[in-house]
């Protein structure tokens, strides 16, 4: 209880830092928002931060990098059927995300799909709303969801374990925790016959691993071949983030052609 | 002689009267990504292939460009002795780079999915780099300056929506900020990452 208040305290005295429009259109908020630079989201406790993330690392060496490795041993079969039934799970924050959102012809093909996935896909285990021509669709959050309706980033920083993220993106995932994560609301919050709290923290750490195993060359390339991994993460994160935010397929329409316009080579 | 003369200059004539055709933005990534594709796939030494992959580097890429590009606002600060080390050093920076992300690769099968003009100087050639038993299937997006049609440059790759040049510009920006905006601590990073 304490630490959650310690959290809570520390997140409100971060929202100093945002600009809520309450009374804008968030859209066009976002939309100018794409001619600006991801490096203008402030990165607040950079010292701190460094520090936490070199502990990720360390975590990550001794931890989620060997059991990532190990997962990938394991049969395709497997590992599509963990992918697969994790991102059926993530469905139920990808929903009411969608409706947040305004987005109600996603918010129904979600639903339909997690039905289906979960009943004749066992347990998502198999993608069978994909045969029926329900394409698997972007997940959501609630910091996506804040972000749309206007809400700025906030200060940058790096949490233990959990890694990147912002201001706006942990209110987010506060919502998952006070209601807002149908699998967090059966399996931890309320004592039910079916499942027990473990199941959701598996989960969280199968998805975990997943991710890892997914990225394991592209994350020593980047090791590798980085001057300042902190700061290359940081920015991979920023703009993940706000193409996600802005659900655009276009990568073009999140460049800023600014500076390339005046390096002129030709 | 004069025969000789004549049959040469019938010849050579119609060489010099065809204009030089404009290259495609996704015929150069087809070229690329079959001659990349035949380096990494040959039984050459790693070293072998990390020349070659540069060659193909030295004639496709503007990496003075993305040099310049990368290093933002501070490139107006520069003195001319600064930015002709920093264009050396960022040059052998991004080829070894550059080689080093792709030798890991043993066959990778890329397809040209789509091609959309920007403006006049940018064209975005969409890909995919197939799934493998280890990596799952990538969208990457190659952003081709075009401002001499005849010969179109690499500028940008977008890794999932990700831009490579974005990133490199804010990770070398945090170098300078942490570094009292001194482009010596920069170079200095350029060289240990060359010795490593």
């Amino acid at each position: 209880m304490k630490k959650i208040l310690i959290i809570t305290i520390f997140l409100v005295s971060q929202l100093i830092t945002l600009n809520v429009f309450a009374g804008s259109d968030g859209t066009l908020e976002i939309k100018n928002e794409t001619k600006e630079s991801t490096s203008e989201v402030k990165d607040c406790f950079e010292t701190v931060n460094r520090g936490i993330f070199a502990f990720n690392q360390g975590l990550d060496k001794i931890f989620f990098k060997p059991v990532a490795k190990g997962y990938r041993y394991l049969p395709k079969a497997i590992r599509s059927g963990t992918s697969n039934a994790l991102s059926n799970l993530s469905n139920v924050v990808t929903v009411p995300n969608n409706i947040l959102q305004g987005q109600i012809k996603e918010a129904g093909i979600n639903a339909l799909r997690f039905s289906i996935n979960s009943t004749l896909g066992i347990a998502g285990i198999f993608d069978v709303a994909s045969y029926y021509g329900l394409n698997k669709l972007d997940k959501e959050d609630y910091g996506q969801t804040l972000g749309t309706w206007g809400v700025k980033e906030g200060c940058y920083f790096v949490l233990p374990i959990i890694g990147p993220t912002t201001v706006r993106d942990s209110l987010g995932s506060i919502v998952n925790f006070s209601g807002g994560d149908a699998w967090y609301n059966v399996t931890v919050s309320n004592n039910t016959r079916y499942f027990e709290d473990s199941d959701y923290y598996y989960s969280r750490l199968s998805t975990g691993i997943d991710f890892r195993a997914k990225n394991l060359e592209a994350f020593d390339s980047l090791e590798k071949n980085s001057l300042d991994l902190y700061a290359s993460v940081r920015s991979l994160y920023l703009q993940d983030r706000k193409r996600k935010i802005l659900n655009l397929d276009e990568t073009t329409e999140t460049m800023n052609d600014d500076d390339w316009e005046e390096i002129d080579t030709q | 002689m004069f025969k000789n003369k004549f049959f040469l200059l019938i010849f050579l004539f119609p060489l010099f009267s065809i204009p030089i055709e404009a290259k495609e933005p996704s015929k150069l990534i087809n070229e690329i990504v079959n001659e990349a594709s035949a380096i990494l796939s040959s039984s050459d030494p790693v070293e072998s292939k990390i020349i070659k992959l540069n060659n193909i580097a030295e004639k496709s890429v503007d990496i003075d460009g993305i040099g310049m590009y990368t290093l933002g606002k501070y490139r107006k600060n520069l003195n001319e002795d600064q930015k002709i080390k920093y264009k050396k050093l960022f040059r052998s920076y991004f080829l070894k780079s550059f080689s080093s992300r792709l030798v890991d690769y043993s066959n990778p099968k890329i397809n040209i999915v789509s091609e959309k003009k920007i403006n006049e100087k940018y064209t975005i050639v969409k890909t995919v780099l197939e799934e493998t038993s280890k990596n799952p299937r990538i969208e990457i997006d190659w952003r081709i300056y075009t401002k001499n049609p005849q010969r179109p440059l690499i500028r940008d790759l977008i890794v999932e929506g990700l831009s490579l040049a974005r990133t490199q510009k804010e990770e070398f920006k945090s170098i300078m900020q942490n570094n009292n905006d001194d482009i010596n601590f920069l170079f200095k990073s350029f060289e240990e990452f060359l010795i490593k």
